[in-house]
């Protein structure tokens, strides 16, 4: 056998599987969920084709479709900059001189890795209106809490402030980026008399503007697919259908869940699962194209 | 360098220590709820402290509630997932990192666009089609995707750091007779230890966290993981705890919790530093 067969055979036995499973798990369903989307399936029956009609129902008559894009948007539109501004912030602290450094990124890191779940249901206790713990503080104050977890206002305010506390993936990233600037530059800078800003401006800001970006597409996309924060928050609070209080917090991915799963609307669901995908690309490219004017690749 | 000022210096510590708190305080409060007993939780203003701490709450959930079943669920379906995606993601994440085959580049950035792609996009199909075979209601959706290189972040972090491998440590052990399985399994995968630990810890995350695929795909209430079985819980609390108590009894929901964030917080504590390395070192290359 000669070099280069032999090559090709050990590639396809190692990678094989991995590609086997990219077929079956991904590429596969993506089409299958293009042919669905222009199906009615209700699983009972076999899917059944009616072109484009789940696309103009979720347009023009589904009462929750345009409801948990809002939700989703006003949630990213939020969300993305407080918590890529805290993990470039506390990375920018870390990045000082300071003792036990590891121990600090630790402690800043753990809620990140722990179950949305969890948090989820744990502060949706903390928010109780009756009991929670936020509540009774500010009774002890005097001032009388509203209903966090059950009023329409409240309810993704308070999903936002606890998906705060996972910016542990950017921070570290952030860490990871500012580590690789070099240290002359910062010298060569304060010689030439630069204040802080000056060199945060034009020296970190520049050379860390690959790692921005990064975070910022991975942010999004991650803010794009929330679920079970917002499902076990509903749990958590006894509602009758998930993403309530008056769907305030019915994210996107909530509420294709409970389409396909809740309700059985299966085809209409994979519309909505493509167009899902189709504005993942969409941003995805929006963003690699902006990207070319602000981010920095060196040399 | 220039010295900080003693204020700078103050400033930046309390900040630090501040911030820490608030990180933990969520946790903290969790912990404290688990030990109190149901009159304690409900007294206004709060009982910061048990008067008694309450271990017999752990030993509620883990008998009385069976929790110990959700718990082995979850331990079942994790060491699966690793033991899948390490004996497939090491393999391919080899042949992408040292094997010149035509249209491979193409291949890794097919793959790669999968990490874009949230599971809700394939849901549906994939449920149809685990119907069809009679899967649903098994870990097989759980586990098998796993088997089949799933995690292709794993392949793409492994290929990164075997990359960095010289080439002249291969072709010696192939010119020693090294078969290409010896070689992945007794050269490559030993010298990449710290990538394999934050690939083994990422998956177990993974497997341990998600509650959307066990809620799609588990149906009988004895084979859900844990943070199905914490929402079950939560859903039939007053019915457990047989109508006797007035409202939710949270301090034994934050028991629950609490023993389904222990294993994290464990396993974090012995590997965070190479593991919060690995995750750095994602970001650099992009």
């Amino acid at each position: 056998m000669n070099h280069r067969r032999a090559e090709t055979f050990w590639f396809w036995l190692f990678a094989g599987p991995a590609v086997v499973g990219f077929a079956a798990f991904s590429l596969w369903p993506m089409l299958e969920s293009l042919w669905l989307s222009f199906c009615s399936y209700e699983v009972i029956a076999p899917p059944r084709f009616i072109g484009l009609q789940n696309y103009a129902y979720l347009f023009a008559h589904d009462l929750s479709f345009w409801p948990s894009v809002k939700v989703t948007l006003v949630f990213t539109v939020i969300q993305l900059p407080l918590a890529i501004g805290a993990a470039l912030a506390l990375a920018l602290l870390l990045n000082q001189p300071v003792r036990g450094r590891g121990f600090w990124r630790a402690v800043y890191f753990l809620p990140s890795i722990l179950p949305q779940a969890v948090f989820a249901v744990v502060f949706g206790y903390i928010f109780q209106a009756d009991g929670g713990l936020l509540n009774r503080l500010l009774a002890l104050g005097g001032i009388h809490g509203a209903a966090w977890t059950t009023s329409p206002t409240w309810a993704l305010p308070v999903l936002i402030v606890i998906s705060l506390w996972g910016f542990g993936y950017p921070m570290v990233i952030f860490l990871g980026g500012l580590q690789n600037v070099p240290r002359e530059l910062y010298e060569a800078a304060h010689i030439d008399g630069a204040g802080a800003w000056a060199r945060f401006r034009h020296i970190t800001l520049p050379l860390i503007s690959p790692v921005i970006f990064f975070n910022v597409v991975m942010g999004l996309i991650g803010s794009l697919k929330v679920f079970d924060l917002a499902y076990a928050f509903s749990v958590a609070q006894a509602q009758p259908t998930p993403g309530g209080p008056a769907r305030a917090t019915l994210f996107y991915g909530l509420n294709l869940y409970q389409q396909a799963f809740g309700y059985f609307h299966m085809g209409l669901a994979s519309a909505m699962a493509w167009l899902l995908f189709a504005f993942i690309l969409v941003v995805t490219f929006i963003n690699f194209r902006v990207s070319r004017r602000w981010v920095h690749y060196g040399d | 360098m220039h010295r900080r000022s003693p204020t700078a210096t103050v400033c930046l510590y309390a900040t630090l220590v501040l911030g820490a708190l608030v990180m933990l305080a969520p946790l903290a409060w969790m912990l404290l709820t688990s030990l109190k007993t149901y009159p304690e939780i409900l007294r206004n203003p709060p009982a910061w402290l048990p008067a008694k701490p309450q271990w017999e709450n752990y030993r509620t959930v883990w008998e009385g509630f069976a929790y110990y079943r959700f718990f082995l669920n979850s331990v079942f379906v994790a060491v699966m997932v690793i033991a899948g995606t390490l004996l497939t993601c090491c393999p391919a994440a080899y042949a992408f990192a040292y094997y010149d085959v035509r249209h491979k580049e193409l291949i890794f950035g097919a793959l790669l666009c999968t990490l874009m792609l949230p599971a809700q996009v394939t849901v549906i199909p994939l449920f149809k089609a685990f119907a069809a075979i009679h899967w649903v209601n098994t870990y097989l959706p759980l586990i098998v995707p796993a088997w089949l290189g799933g995690n292709v972040f794993g392949i793409f972090l492994l290929r990164q750091f075997f990359r960095t491998i010289p080439r002249s440590f291969i072709e010696a052990a192939r010119l020693d007779g090294a078969s290409e399985w010896t070689i992945l399994w007794r050269l490559v995968v030993p010298m990449s230890l710290p990538a394999v630990l934050t690939v083994v810890i990422f998956t177990f995350l993974w497997s341990w966290n998600d509650l959307f695929n066990p809620l799609v795909y588990l149906q009988s209430e004895s084979l859900v993981t844990l943070p199905v079985g914490l929402l079950y819980f939560i859903a039939r609390a007053e019915q457990l705890t047989g109508g006797s108590l007035g409202s939710t009894p949270w301090h034994l929901v934050m028991t629950l919790a609490t023993v389904m964030v222990v294993p994290v917080i464990v396993l974090f504590a012995f590997v965070q530093r190479r593991f919060v390395e690995g995750v750095a070192a994602t970001g650099v290359k992009g």
